[in-house]
């Protein structure tokens, strides 16, 4: 077994998380989780349910105070102005029902001071939407709604993503497009953690596979062939 | 980044266009208040000189209770899809959220009172006999007064598992002075006894006080737990 806590790459980590504890009154979701993520890479992060994956995503985002430990990014806590290193989705849509596509983004442009009204269009038409669309987001397929979803989170051309089951009730097709966008933000040098049940999916695309158990990390590998074990 | 400014008008918009949308605030307050007004109207059938004695208590009752069905709403609406969690994890500051929300507050109250005015006036014959003026900045500070803090206990109370009972509970007794101060200046303008400015100074001071503390207290109620 791999050593849980180190990120193989050799690089300065852009996220570095140190003995990070999270309690929910008794509930111990995160146990003195000690972590570096490399840039430019794509991790897996996989697990049971209640294993702690959706909770170490909100502590990196800052959604959740740490009980104990701490977070870095690019070096720094978390604060108001390292918020726009990230984007992140989480399992609901995070979008306003009554609004269309474009008018969500629109709005979430203006909190991320992003200018450039094609800026939303553009990443509508990544995810593979179309930004022509005039019906409120409340109407749109679940699948829809996740790639809407995605496109809220890379609106402001974040560096690190923060990505909460982006695949759930998405069709096949759809799910292995967004895996090639991913893929290929990766490539342009952003970090991605992934939080799936679809391992499958990022079988060939993901550089490291982050096992969590019981609130803690107990394994990380490249290693494909622990999917099959998994 | 944009400016605080920018990201409050832009999420005013955005509230007024959802509000325009559903409806939801707007229609449960205006039924709310035209049920108080008819309600107490054919139970007591005042005069017109016990109508101006009671109408600003009355008025002002009316208008808290609907504007606790929009203060409830305004922060309901993002916990659909946790959109809240969209604002929390943006660089914006807290503080542009607060003020875009009881701006919008203030807006959807004051065009209920715009609407029950003229009921209130024709169920209660009611005349001003002091200065009719002063009822501008009543109305305003004392909107403002229910709308701030309104607003800063629905946030508090929004991840509490009985948000609806919690809002006026913490509500009713912290506005009670500001209260206080509208019912006695409405009632000293309509029945022309006493001056009002009193009141008005007060409603004011308790507008500048309340205000200066929800804004400095309003980033650690959005990003708490």
């Amino acid at each position: 077994m791999n050593d849980p806590t180190t990120a193989r790459s050799p690089a300065d980590p852009i996220i570095r998380i140190d003995n990070l504890t999270k309690h929910f009154g008794r509930f111990a979701a995160l146990r003195g989780v000690t972590a570096k993520f490399a840039p430019a890479r794509l991790y897996a992060i996989l697990g049971d349910n209640g294993a702690g994956k959706t909770t170490l995503l909100r502590t990196i985002a800052g959604l959740a105070r740490p009980t104990r430990g701490s977070v870095a990014i690019s070096g720094q806590a978390i604060s108001r102005d390292i918020r726009r290193e990230f984007g992140y989705m989480a399992h609901p849509s995070l979008l306003y029902d009554e609004m269309s596509g474009m008018e969500n983004l629109g709005y979430f442009a203006r909190l991320y001071g992003v200018r450039d009204s094609a800026r939303c269009a553009q990443v509508i038409s990544a995810v593979g939407l179309d930004p022509a669309w005039q019906r409120p987001v409340g109407q749109y397929s679940q699948g829809m709604r996740q790639r809407m979803s995605l496109a809220r989170a890379l609106l402001h051309d974040p560096k690190i993503l923060l990505l909460d089951e982006p695949f759930s009730n998405v069709d096949v097709k759809s799910a292995r497009e967004m895996v090639k966008l991913l893929v290929r933000m990766r490539d342009e040098g952003k970090t991605l953690l992934v939080v799936t049940h679809q391992a499958s999916l990022l079988d060939e695309a993901a550089d490291e596979f982050v096992w969590m158990q019981g609130g803690q990390i107990i394994n990380r590998t490249a290693d494909r062939s622990f999917m099959g074990t998994a | 980044m944009s400016a605080p400014t920018g990201i409050t008008w832009a999420t005013l918009a955005k509230d007024i266009r959802l509000e325009w949308r559903s409806k939801d605030a707007i229609n449960s307050m205006l039924f709310f208040a035209l049920l108080v007004v008819v309600v107490f109207s054919f139970s007591f059938d005042p005069n017109a000189e016990e109508s101006r004695q009671i109408a600003g208590g009355l008025v002002w009752v009316a208008f808290l209770f609907a504007a606790v069905v929009a203060l409830n709403q305004t922060w309901a609406r993002e916990l659909r899809n946790q959109v809240l969690d969209a604002y929390r994890v943006s660089p914006a500051p807290a503080n542009a959220l607060f003020l875009a929300k009881t701006l919008g507050n203030f807006l959807f109250v004051a065009v209920l009172e715009a609407l029950m005015t003229p009921l209130f006036i024709i169920f209660y014959k009611l005349r001003a006999l002091g200065p009719a003026w002063q009822l501008v900045p009543i109305a305003v500070l004392g909107t403002w007064a229910l709308v701030v803090n309104g607003t800063f206990f629905a946030a508090m109370s929004l991840r509490t598992r009985s948000r609806e009972i919690m809002l006026p509970l913490l509500l009713f007794p912290i506005s009670l002075p500001a209260l206080l101060s509208m019912v006695e200046a409405t009632t000293s303008v309509l029945t022309g006894e006493n001056p009002a400015k009193f009141w008005i100074v007060l409603l004011a001071t308790y507008d500048v006080v309340f205000t200066t503390g929800c804004l400095a207290l309003f980033e650690t109620v959005l990003h708490a737990e």
